[in-house]
């Protein structure tokens, strides 16, 4: 057992302070069980969400030690006795209480996303598709919407461009829609202009912070920004399409 | 005092050098280090805190660990290159030696054949500078063949999705690390005005074009696998000279081999091969068309590396070549 100084942010929309916290780590403890300590012993109107402390409900996204982490997935072992761990909301969003930020923004972004149109059904009804073909799609689907990658990109964290970009997290919905292999609506004027693909400049703090290890950037951003570049910015693909058309319906493939 | 006591002596002195230097540089590293860390985690007197306590402005973070590091000597390696590769360019000469090529000056578009360790004028795919060239050629530059080829891989590189992320990171400090207070958007504009951030929608739309310079990057590797085949040939006469390998041959070959495992790793390599299609299950064409991709993925994955190292070796490519020719080195060959 050892003893740890926690300097977390308490306050709300209005004002607030960094309270420091003498407390008591045991071995295995992960950052938000040392935060349930100190609201059980020293700070019970401490405000923090979490649910099901296994990292997969992504409620418990908060910056630790300046770092966008989930506290449940963030072990104690991982700092030194004699560090300061410092624990703040997330900066993107505005806080509601101490640790709690209000995300309802991202809700608004995602209403900008074209929900999913199939193409026909085979003859019999039904719809088929290989694994290979969706494997792409699969990774996007591990996405928790914790929202750390909304709150290190730069565009929003620093910038403020929420006008204009819907931040990492979207892209990827964007692209697991884009790339799906049963999916016909198209969506390259959106990514470009709705969702703000040009906006990311390819820092990939998105990728780094990822608790899912999703590869946002190489997999999903870059992939869309490339369709961007078919659409827009590549003369020959665009010459090839419209001769391909006059030969046959364009379709997506 | 016999050559043994030099040894030991040297031996010595290389010992306590080297073990005083690096105390010394470890030391001076970790004393910057404290003192950066302690300088960019300080809020300034003018910066702003938020409701969360965090604080805004450029390099303002929470962050305890040493995140400049790697903007710090990604930005640095870069730097050296470039500066190496500019200097090698301005020489206009020793870029040849025997039947090796540096790969700063292939293709070899003109030649100056009166300049010390030039190529040979049969591989100069022109042949001699024209006058009219040497006319509107700028007086403080030399003639060398490097200005008129560089522009090509550098164009690749620059917009290169790896090297964007890094030099946003070091050189614009677009952000300068995760979770570290970006340039703001508006210094441009000056204190009064108001400037918003524009990523790559305005003056960097240009980064939409990394697929041309893609296509001109493959044709480098046709281009530096010829010159690694002429290497292997007596005085670079192809069929025609003695046949065998030297340490410049080698080196030569390693060249487009790393080049390749970078451009072929390329984002805009993995759509054009595959990534733009949404099925990969049908005819042959399309099954040959996923595999492609699944091995241009895994490039992809290290692509990182392999910008690295492909650079890197470029760089020693044209030290070893140019070392040659200064007479600096002598080349182990089996002519």
């Amino acid at each position: 057992m050892s003893e740890y100084t926690f300097r977390i942010w308490r306050g709300d929309s209005a004002s607030g302070e960094f309270v420091d916290y003498q407390t008591e780590v045991d071995d295995g403890m992960v950052v938000l069980d040392v935060l349930h300590r100190i609201q059980a012993e020293q700070a019970g109107d401490m405000a923090l969400r979490w649910n099901c402390k296994a990292g997969k409900c992504g409620s418990c996204g908060m910056e630790v030690n300046g770092k966008p982490k989930l506290a449940c997935m963030t072990r104690m072992n991982t700092y030194l006795e004699e560090d300061v761990i410092t624990v703040q909301p997330l900066k993107t969003f505005p806080v509601i209480k101490d640790l709690v930020c209000d995300v309802s923004w991202n809700y608004d972004q995602n209403l900008k996303i074209r929900p999913f149109k199939p193409g026909p059904a085979d003859s019999d009804g039904r719809y088929r598709m290989s694994q290979k073909d969706v494997d792409r799609v699969q990774e996007f689907r591990k996405c928790i919407e914790c929202y750390l990658c909304q709150d290190v990109c730069h565009v929003l964290r620093d910038h403020k461009r929420t006008d204009v970009f819907v931040g990492p997290r979207f892209m990827i919905r964007a692209a697991s829609l884009d790339m799906h292999p049963l999916d016909v609506e198209d969506r390259i004027p959106d990514i470009r202009d709705e969702l703000g693909s040009g906006y990311c400049n390819i820092t990939r703090c998105c990728t780094d912070v990822c608790p899912e290890n999703i590869s946002i950037t190489d997999n999903a951003i870059i992939p869309l920004k490339e369709r961007v570049a078919d659409r827009y910015y590549d003369p020959i693909i665009w010459l090839n399409n419209k001769v391909s058309g006059l030969f046959q319906n364009g379709s997506k493939t | 005092m016999d050559n043994t006591q030099i040894l030991v002596i040297a031996v010595v002195v290389i010992a306590v050098l080297t073990i005083g230097g690096g105390s010394t540089l470890a030391i001076s590293l970790y004393q910057a280090n404290r003192l950066i860390i302690e300088t960019v985690s300080a809020p300034r007197p003018d910066s702003v805190q938020d409701h969360g306590g965090h604080v805004s402005g450029l390099g303002e973070t929470t962050r305890s660990d040493r995140w400049w590091i790697e903007p710090l000597w990604t930005g640095f390696g870069f730097l050296c290159f470039v500066a190496y590769a500019n200097w090698a360019g301005f020489q206009g000469e020793h870029y040849w030696h025997g039947s090796y090529l540096s790969p700063f000056y292939s293709p070899v578009l003109f030649v100056d054949i009166s300049r010390i360790g030039a190529a040979p004028l049969e591989h100069a795919w022109f042949g001699i500078w024209p006058d009219w060239i040497r006319q509107i050629w700028p007086p403080f530059f030399p003639t060398s063949p490097a200005w008129l080829i560089l522009a090509v891989p550098l164009s690749f590189r620059l917009t290169c999705y790896y090297y964007r992320k890094f030099y946003y990171r070091s050189y614009f400090l677009s952000p300068p690390g995760c979770a570290v207070g970006a340039m703001p958007s508006n210094i441009l504009a000056g204190p009064t005005g108001t400037k918003q951030y524009k990523g790559e929608t305005a003056l960097f739309i240009f980064q939409n074009m990394h697929r041309y310079t893609w296509y001109l990057a493959c044709a480098y590797i046709v281009i530096l696998s010829w010159d690694a085949f002429i290497s292997l040939w007596e005085g670079g006469e192809v069929f025609s000279g003695r046949l065998g390998v030297g340490v410049g041959s080698i080196v030569l070959l390693i060249n487009p081999l790393l080049l390749a495992t970078y451009t072929f790793g390329c984002h805009s390599c993995r759509h054009l091969v595959g990534g733009r299609k949404n099925t990969f299950s049908g005819n042959i064409g399309v099954r040959m068309r996923f595999s492609l991709w699944k091995r241009v993925t895994w490039l992809n994955q290290r692509h990182m590396l392999f910008a690295w190292l492909s650079m890197i070796w470029v760089g020693f490519s044209d030290f070893y070549v140019r070392m040659c020719s200064m007479g600096i080195i002598s080349d182990i060959n089996t002519w």
